[in-house]
């Protein structure tokens, strides 16, 4: 038996033959019901146009404020980093640095490896250490947390309208789009497709 | 009844775990994929001891992150410190009832459930179970999907901390407890990571060799 038309599930390791998908299915492992690969119609060009967007609203996210906050005649009011930095200064700087690292870091090296990936592929050619740059992309998406924050900024408004009057910041509404841009560009991304584009070396 | 499932592994193959492809497992120690790159394993490298050294560790920093205080009010009236505990009893009391439940959810049920979890299935992949195979696989799934959720508190505190600091009036800090919690979060998403659900498979081969 040959095995260069084969597949193994990456999930329980079973062996089968890759199904053949029409546009928009998903293939699912007999055994253990993991998802296998995808298909989707233009799936790398609406990927590309999500992770644009995606990029101009990670930059409105982290200039402009979440909210402020009104006591009586003071006003604060707090970005993401200003926030982060001052956990940093406080003493807890771990803290500080994760909640930079998942909410800024890691959806921007995201969005931007997409870009570095995305775009040379849509005008026809494949840009220069793609398996690498697919590796980290793999590795960086369980730490991606953009949604987790936005759920994050909506407990501390109603804990916060009990303290005083919360007023939403431009960031605020930013977050809450690109937290349905980012997850919209990583589903609709088919990584397989770029694999299957790659020589394979005799060894 | 259809052809006994045969594993990759069972037919001497590798799957790469960056980008899919098989390759014959040929035995040499510095193997990797001819499509990709990648260094090929046949499963995870120390997968359990691994999950194991990571579980532990949440166990134990999972005490000090429920009692410790992880926030700080200090205003002229008043001085309180919050445990996460307490800040679920804070919104229920204010009214907000489903945010109540949705952090409690977040940040005292998840992280308990994903150790009771993570530690059944290492145990049972230990003691090469076959016991309810494709549940402990959905069980995998569900673990690694909900975890990164109880990182909630951690950007509640953030976001309390970076605002509420007016002086005189009311100031928050974060406690001790916030950074407990969140090693106990990235511990066990690190112990999700390095444990091979394919070892739940594997006994399936050998019983009925």
């Amino acid at each position: 038996m040959s095995h260069e038309h084969l597949i193994a599930c990456h999930e329980c390791d079973l062996l089968l033959r890759p199904p053949e998908l029409e546009a928009g299915g998903v293939a699912h492992c007999p055994r253990c019901g993991a998802t296998l690969y995808k298909s989707s119609y233009r799936s790398q060009e609406r990927a590309l146009a999500f992770t644009v967007s995606a990029i101009i609203l990670l930059m409105l996210a982290n200039m402009f404020p979440i909210m402020g906050l009104q006591i009586g005649g003071n006003q604060v009011s707090c970005t993401l980093s200003s926030a982060a930095l001052m956990l940093y200064h406080e003493g807890m700087q771990e803290l500080g640095v994760l909640v930079l690292i998942t909410t800024v870091i890691v959806p921007t090296a995201q969005m931007l490896i997409m870009l570095y990936v995305l775009l040379p592929l849509s005008l026809g050619y494949l840009p220069p250490r793609i398996p690498d740059m697919l590796r980290m992309l793999d590795m960086l998406r369980p730490w991606s947390m953009v949604e987790v924050f936005m759920l994050g900024i909506l407990v501390s408004l109603t804990k916060l309208t009990a303290m005083a009057t919360v007023i939403p910041g431009i960031a605020l509404w930013s977050f809450a789009a690109l937290m349905v841009l980012i997850t919209a560009a990583m589903s609709s991304f088919n990584p397989r497709q770029i694999w299957l584009q790659l020589p394979v070396e005799p060894r | 009844m259809s052809p006994r499932p045969v594993s990759a592994a069972e037919a001497g193959l590798l799957n790469c775990h960056s980008c899919g492809l098989l390759s014959k497992n040929v035995p040499d120690a510095n193997d990797r994929c001819p499509r990709c790159g990648a260094h090929l394993h046949m499963r995870k490298p120390d997968s359990l001891a691994r999950t194991w050294a990571l579980l532990i560790a949440a166990f134990l920093l999972y005490i000090p992150a429920n009692i410790l205080p992880v926030m700080h009010t200090a205003s002229i009236i008043y001085e309180e410190d919050d445990t996460i505990m307490s800040g679920v009893v804070y919104l229920w009391t204010s009214g907000s009832w489903p945010l109540a439940i949705l952090v409690f959810c977040a940040s005292v049920t998840v992280p308990l459930a994903k150790l009771i979890a993570l530690s059944t299935l290492a145990w049972t992949a230990q003691h090469k179970s076959t016991w309810r195979q494709q549940e402990r696989t959905r069980l995998y799934r569900l673990v690694e999907l909900v975890g990164r959720w109880s990182m909630l508190d951690i950007f509640v505190v953030t976001l309390m901390v970076g605002l509420v600091h007016f002086q005189s009036l009311a100031t928050i800090s974060a406690g001790p407890g916030a950074v407990a919690f969140a090693s106990v979060v990235v511990l066990t998403m690190f112990a999700a990571m390095s444990f091979d659900p394919r070892l739940i498979w594997d006994p399936e081969q050998k019983q009925d060799d």
